[in-house]
């Protein structure tokens, strides 16, 4: 393996202590990643079953992030922005498996009406800012909901906004203008925000090494006189307490974090992605270190759940996708006659 | 009473509606200390505060997308293009979120944005300063487009657009903002999908809008003196159309000539044109006829600039041949 490569560089991270975890929210944590991997699981059944169409991008490996960023966050309060792999952004920020589902389906019970899509999830009620398609583009959303924050606190004088906005990208956007016009202008005026960085390594079919100068993305943000932080992508507890820090940070005025989490995907970049680069070697490494499993071995060490109590669990969560399905495909199609609905707000 | 300058009335509309609803704020390039490129947000700076009247980085795309973001959660900002020209680089957050997400969010979200700026071909700025966004914009579903070209329009559109819930393309024109004109007394709004009726006439209808609108009058006088009574109309709102009121004169002077500053390929006059066919074709005594600016990059010679965009005695020549002629 490459030195300096993304698997070395995860294996050069600090070993961390996980002493302070309680059962609540290993419980919480194992349920929410648990159901995202089934949640995706069930999605690539049925994209090759013909009931989802489109472009489909799993998340499957990744769990870590969305779990440990999202979970840590006030749901309802903190505000969430997404790409286009924004299911299990979305169940994380309590949007229900059975709107999301019904989305995926084109159905008019989707949390987007059936006008979305997979690549475009949004749900005002739980503060999703949506799923936005294009590279970059969801950054300065992110940073606009970031400055409505600061703006009710410091313009309306209302001392209760202290909502941080939590923007999710890849790596490849981190090679986008926007990514770094928003650092600039997130710095700038100190706005609460996290610029989480899910760095798979892969954009498509380009390596990260082959895309950029420095691959070390968290160190960008000493550019602009930001703090970056290096995670370990695969694992929850370490994802969740960079995130407690960020946020700490954001709500106490001292503005922005650059969190770059080292992860992996799973699967391809789509459903219709043949992942032919990939190395088996690469693989292997990251699939050593599925965040579940992981989060698994140290709730087993510290005996916080038994282990019937995690088959119950799984049992439970893989009904409430079953439902979700049967949900979804028992909608209703939306109203031919409503075509031109919501292109104008009154 | 002192007349009001067009951009010192843009200047009010936006400052009342800040006084009036907290949520409104203006974010551009040079808009704070500076008071705006042309002055349109001048003292609003120090009225209302550095984050209420945000001085924002060169980057466009980033801090159109910050207006979506901000106006998703609740704020309702104003965008300065210092040239509208520059919301080139903002095209795909105007096109994809501004324009798109109320749609593809199945109503969850509403965008409440007004993009403003000056645009038009100036006086020897260049081709880059020069440009018509109108026709470029036209086809991205979910905004609205108006074009000012008054003082008294300019404030009360303005005023409509702020209070709109919809993103709204507000076209200023840089040649107008020192038009001089007494303004209506109080709070009044001026309709964004209303064209407005300039004058009145029997012969033939020209469509107009922005900059061409001032063209047409002094094209009116000489053909007022030439015996054809011409019926003007500021289209107002570039999109949608005011269909009713545009059918409503063509079904009384059946001709109609459109004067546009835009290149006639993809321009507003060819949307309106293919309208105006579909809806009033039965009502034409003659073909309808596109007077627009020629197909290329503006020139920076003075001479050229001129001959690049339509001028009034082209209107009046090409109005006297449809009826003297019946072209």
């Amino acid at each position: 393996m490459n030195k300096g490569s993304h698997a070395e560089r995860l294996n050069h991270l600090p070993e961390r202590e996980s002493s302070d975890l309680d059962r609540e929210t290993a419980l919480k944590l194992f349920k929410d990643m648990t159901l995202g991997r089934r949640f995706e699981d069930k999605c690539a059944e049925m994209y090759y079953r013909g009931k989802m169409f489109g472009f489909v991008h799993l998340y499957n490996g990744q769990e870590a992030v969305s779990s440990g960023v999202i979970g840590a966050m006030k749901l309802k309060h903190d505000w969430f922005c997404s790409t286009y792999r924004d299911h299990v952004h979305a169940l994380s920020a309590g949007v229900p498996a059975k709107e999301v589902m019904s989305e995926l389906f084109g159905k008019e019970t989707g949390c987007s009406k059936g006008r979305g899509g997979s690549m475009h999830l949004f749900s005002k009620e739980h503060h999703l800012l949506g799923g936005y398609a294009f590279i970059g583009e969801g950054i300065p959303v992110a940073l606009g909901s970031a400055f409505t924050s600061r703006y009710k606190k410091d313009a309306l004088k209302d001392e209760t906004s202290d909502s941080v906005t939590a923007a999710f990208f890849g790596d490849g956007t981190c090679n986008n203008g926007q990514f770094f016009e928003c650092l600039n202008m997130a710095q700038l005026w100190k706005l609460p925000i996290i610029f989480v960085v899910e760095n798979n390594k892969w954009a498509i079919g380009m390596a990260h090494d082959r895309a950029t100068s420095d691959p070390e993305i968290w160190k960008k943000a000493n550019a602009f006189g930001m703090k970056g932080e290096e995670v370990d992508g695969m694992n929850v507890l370490a994802v969740r307490e960079a995130t407690q820090r960020a946020i700490q940070r954001a709500r106490s005025g001292e503005g922005p974090t650059l969190l770059e989490c080292l992860t992996y995907r799973f699967r391809g970049h789509s459903l219709a992605d043949p992942d032919e680069l990939r190395s088996e070697e690469e693989k292997d490494f990251w699939a050593k270190r599925d965040p579940i499993k992981g989060l698994e071995k140290v709730i087993k060490e510290k005996k916080l759940i038994s282990n019937e109590e995690l088959k119950s669990i799984e049992k439970e969560i893989d009904k409430e996708v079953n439902e979700a399905v049967d949900f979804a495909l028992n909608a209703n199609d939306p109203d031919p006659t409503e075509l031109t609905k919501y292109i104008w707000a009154d | 009473m002192a007349g009001t300058l067009l951009f010192n009335a843009l200047r009010d509309a936006i400052d009342e509606e800040m006084a009036k609803d907290p949520h409104v704020c203006v974010m551009g390039e040079d808009v704070g200390q500076y008071g705006g490129s042309y002055k349109v947000t001048k003292d609003l700076y120090e009225k209302y505060g550095e984050l209420r009247v945000l001085d924002t980085p060169i980057a466009e795309n980033s801090f159109t997308g910050m207006a979506v973001g901000a106006a998703m959660t609740g704020l309702r900002p104003i965008v300065e293009g210092m040239n509208m020209g520059f919301l080139l680089l903002a095209f795909n957050q105007i096109s994809n979120n501004m324009g798109m997400l109320r749609y593809t969010s199945g109503g969850n979200f509403t965008i409440p944005t007004v993009v403003r700026g000056p645009g038009g071909v100036g006086r020897q700025l260049g081709a880059e300063h020069s440009q018509r966004l109108e026709a470029y914009f036209h086809a991205v579903p979910g905004i609205k487009i108006v074009a000012c070209s008054t003082p008294t329009n300019a404030k009360g559109l303005m005023k409509a657009a702020i209070r709109d819930n919809n993103p709204v393309l507000f076209f200023e024109h840089v040649l107008l903002y020192n038009l001089s004109e007494e303004l209506p007394k109080g709070d009044y709004i001026c309709a964004l999908d209303q064209a407005d009726i300039v004058k009145e006439g029997k012969d033939i209808t020209i469509l107009t809008y922005s900059r061409m609108r001032h063209h047409c009058l002094k094209a009116l006088e000489q053909l007022d003196s030439k015996g054809i009574d011409a019926e003007l109309i500021d289209l107002i709102s570039l999109k949608p159309f005011d269909l009713e009121t545009i059918s409503k004169s063509i079904k009384k002077t059946h001709k109609v000539i459109i004067v546009e500053e835009c290149m006639k390929t993809g321009g507003i006059g060819a949307e309106l044109i293919a309208l105006i066919n579909e809806n009033c074709f039965d009502e034409l005594d003659s073909r309808p006829v596109r007077l627009s600016s020629q197909d290329i990059p503006t020139p920076y010679n003075g001479k050229l600039e001129n001959l690049t965009i339509i001028q009034p005695h082209q209107i009046v020549e090409t109005a006297e041949q449809m009826i003297t002629q019946g072209l």
